[in-house]
């Protein structure tokens, strides 16, 4: 499959007045053309940092790249200038974001706010910009796009605002789409209607997405491959199937048996104790270490590599080690795992 | 949006009217009446004066007579300048001061946008201190300070301008600078925290990821959402200006409505007294107006009542 976007080893750093913040402390990835991939993990585990960074859209300058590189079309958007990131912003990769309510200018019509990005990229006049924009509002299926092209901010809903966002990100069919919690601040019922939309874009498109996210249900339905975050790493990457119903890593085991399911009322969740570490001075070893009830004394003193598992398959766990003892996930987690594969073969 | 005005004019009218009630009754209160300074008034010529200007009638009756003036637009005639009538020296009056004003509100509002915008563009940096400074400067200095020094500097020292005195519109540079600068100082702190905020925003990240460069962001992006606010603190403040400023008027000699207000209190000018209160709260009444009709055009979240 083509590679279109490398990540390698990538750490970001905030400087702030309590010490350095190492909020990503060495992600690598690759991105294929018209694949999803989804970055989970929990609130601060540095899955929107990494994300700003692929944009340059890092807070400056207190967040800085230390290290490592991200490669786009033969070139390090990390080492780039801010004029050349601007080329790149909004054309080739482009961005999503979490919440629509705040996230549109409230004192411009919709219509311009789309027209911007083309007018600026695609050299189009404001006629042709216009016309391309009720295209891009009917993709994104506003109705009667004429009208609403007039129309603030403020007039439209929630779901039709992150409409109209994604129709912004569209609009100069990026090769790369990251999509920041699109769903997180939507009522449930929306969320399905702009995942659906999502799909079925990405299918006309046919444009690469990152899809950030804490909601494994969102995961199931839109990924095909899954990264796992913690702690400013991966800890696990694989597909789909291959995390969901073969997870390695204790952290992923926590995610999944954290998750409430239908079937869960009479089984407890598997919470997953304590928080993470700070950031500011993280832990020797596995950063997660702290949290696992099945850490091994390595995991306290050196960092696991990515073990292999398959091709496709990494996790960083000193549990894959061949030395290791043979560790099985807990019940609990088992039990949740074939309840998804069943409720999984129950729709397909 | 006319229904929405005549609702408005209707109830300005209602506040018109308890303004001019409260002030009346107010003034009244007070002990001594326009002769009371008058020492060579013998008692009996007093009498008559009251008797004849009807100061000696029932506070309600010369209430009623007052009021029945107002609605036929008299504002009586004033004591202290051989019996003139008040809307005739009201409007020679306001000339001077709503010129003085308007200039001085232009100039500040300007200066104070343009230093409050790049203060915070930079923020935290040179032009940000520096324009911090200046705003506080120009807040906590009382504008009598900045009057005696440009006319110790610039007319005494320099010779450049005229020091006081009204006789063209050399003589307004200097009192449009000294009362430009409060306008200035408080646009300059208010719209640097409007532009702070709003480059936080999170719709400027919206436009940063669309690849707009630095300057489209902050024109298009930036500088109107952080300017809305700002109408909120421009009417007060004009009507302020426009309405003329004792100490500056005074200082500079200029023959206008703040220097009159004063004299009138001093002398128990009723008339003038009513006069200029009446036209002061006009004045502010409108600005409200004003304000709200144009935020209503300028913003698009707030659409008055009827207008679409």
């Amino acid at each position: 499959m083509e590679k279109i976007l490398e990540v390698k080893d990538l750490k970001v750093s905030f400087k702030t007045h309590g010490g350095e913040v190492q909020a990503v402390r060495g992600v690598t990835f690759d991105l294929h053309k018209g694949e999803t991939l989804a970055i989970v993990g929990e609130s601060g585990s540095g899955k929107s940092v990494t994300t700003k960074t692929l944009m340059g859209l890092l807070p400056k300058p207190h967040g800085f790249v230390k290290e490592g590189s991200i490669t786009f079309d033969n070139k390090d958007i990390t080492k780039l200038k801010e004029s050349e990131l601007q080329k790149i912003r909004g054309k080739d990769i482009s961005m999503i974001f979490q919440d629509p309510m705040t996230s549109l200018n409230p004192t411009m019509k919709v219509g311009t706010q789309i027209m911007e990005g083309l007018i600026k990229h695609q050299n189009m006049g404001k006629a042709e910009a216009r016309e391309k924009a009720i295209e891009l509002m009917n993709l994104v299926q506003i109705p009667n796009p004429e009208a609403r092209m007039k129309q603030y901010p403020h007039q439209f809903s929630g779901g039709m605002r992150q409409r109209v966002v994604i129709a912004i990100a569209l609009a100069c069919n990026p090769r790369v789409l990251i999509a920041d919690e699109p769903t997180t601040a939507l009522d449930v019922t929306i969320q399905a209607q702009i995942l659906e939309l999502m799909k079925d874009i990405q299918k006309k498109v046919d444009t690469s997405i990152i899809f950030i996210t804490h909601d494994l249900g969102v995961v199931a339905n839109v990924a095909d491959r899954v990264a796992v975050m913690y702690a400013g790493k991966i800890v696990e990457i694989g597909t789909v199937d291959e995390v969901f119903y073969n997870p390695k890593h204790p952290y992923t085991w926590g995610l999944l048996g954290s998750m409430p399911t239908l079937e869960s009322d009479e089984e407890e969740l598997f919470a997953i104790p304590g928080t993470p570490p700070d950031l500011i001075a993280p832990p020797k070893g596995d950063a997660f270490a702290a949290r696992n009830k099945f850490a091994l004394e390595i995991d306290f003193v050196e960092q696991p590599p990515m073990f292999k598992v398959s091709d496709t398959h990494y996790a960083a766990t000193w549990l894959l080690h061949e030395d290791a003892p043979k560790v099985e996930p807990p019940e609990s987690v088992k039990k949740r795992i074939e309840s998804m594969d069943h409720s999984e073969e129950a729709t397909r | 949006m006319g229904k929405y005005i005549a609702q408005r004019i209707g109830y300005m009218l209602i506040t018109l009217f308890l303004i001019a009630t409260i002030s009346f009754f107010l003034m009244h209160f007070l002990p001594g009446t326009p002769i009371t300074n008058e020492n060579k008034l013998s008692p009996e010529q007093r009498e008559i004066i009251l008797e004849t200007y009807g100061l000696n009638d029932p506070l309600p009756v010369q209430y009623v007579k007052y009021m029945g003036g107002l609605v036929t637009g008299d504002l009586g005639v004033s004591f202290q300048y051989d019996n003139r009538g008040v809307t005739q020296i009201l409007m020679d009056r306001i000339g001077p001061s709503m010129q003085l004003g308007a200039q001085a509100l232009l100039i500040g509002t300007i200066l104070g946008v343009l230093l409050g915008l790049v203060a915070a563009i930079y923020h935290n940096g040179f032009m940000d201190y520096t324009s911090t400074i200046v705003a506080v400067l120009g807040t906590s200095i009382p504008s009598f300070v900045f009057a005696a020094l440009l006319q110790y500097v610039l007319a005494v020292q320099l010779g450049w301008f005229p020091v006081a005195t009204w006789e063209g519109f050399s003589y307004t540079i200097l009192p449009t600078i000294a009362l430009a600068i409060f306008p200035m100082a408080t646009c300059a702190r208010f719209v640097r925290t409007e532009m702070i905020e709003v480059l936080g925003e999170e719709y400027i990240t919206t436009a940063r990821a669309k690849g707009l460069k630095g300057s489209a962001i902050i024109f298009k992006h930036g500088i109107r959402n952080a300017l809305i606010p700002l109408i909120t603190v421009l009417g007060p403040l004009a009507v302020g200006l426009l309405t003329g400023t004792l100490v500056i008027e005074k200082v500079f000699a200029v023959p206008g409505i703040g220097q009159q207000f004063v004299s009138s209190v001093t002398t128990n000018d009723f008339p003038i007294i009513m006069g200029t209160t009446l036209l002061f709260a006009v004045f502010f009444i409108v600005m409200l107006l004003i304000i709200d009709i144009l935020y209503g055009l300028i913003d698009p979240r707030i659409r008055l009542a009827g207008g679409k």
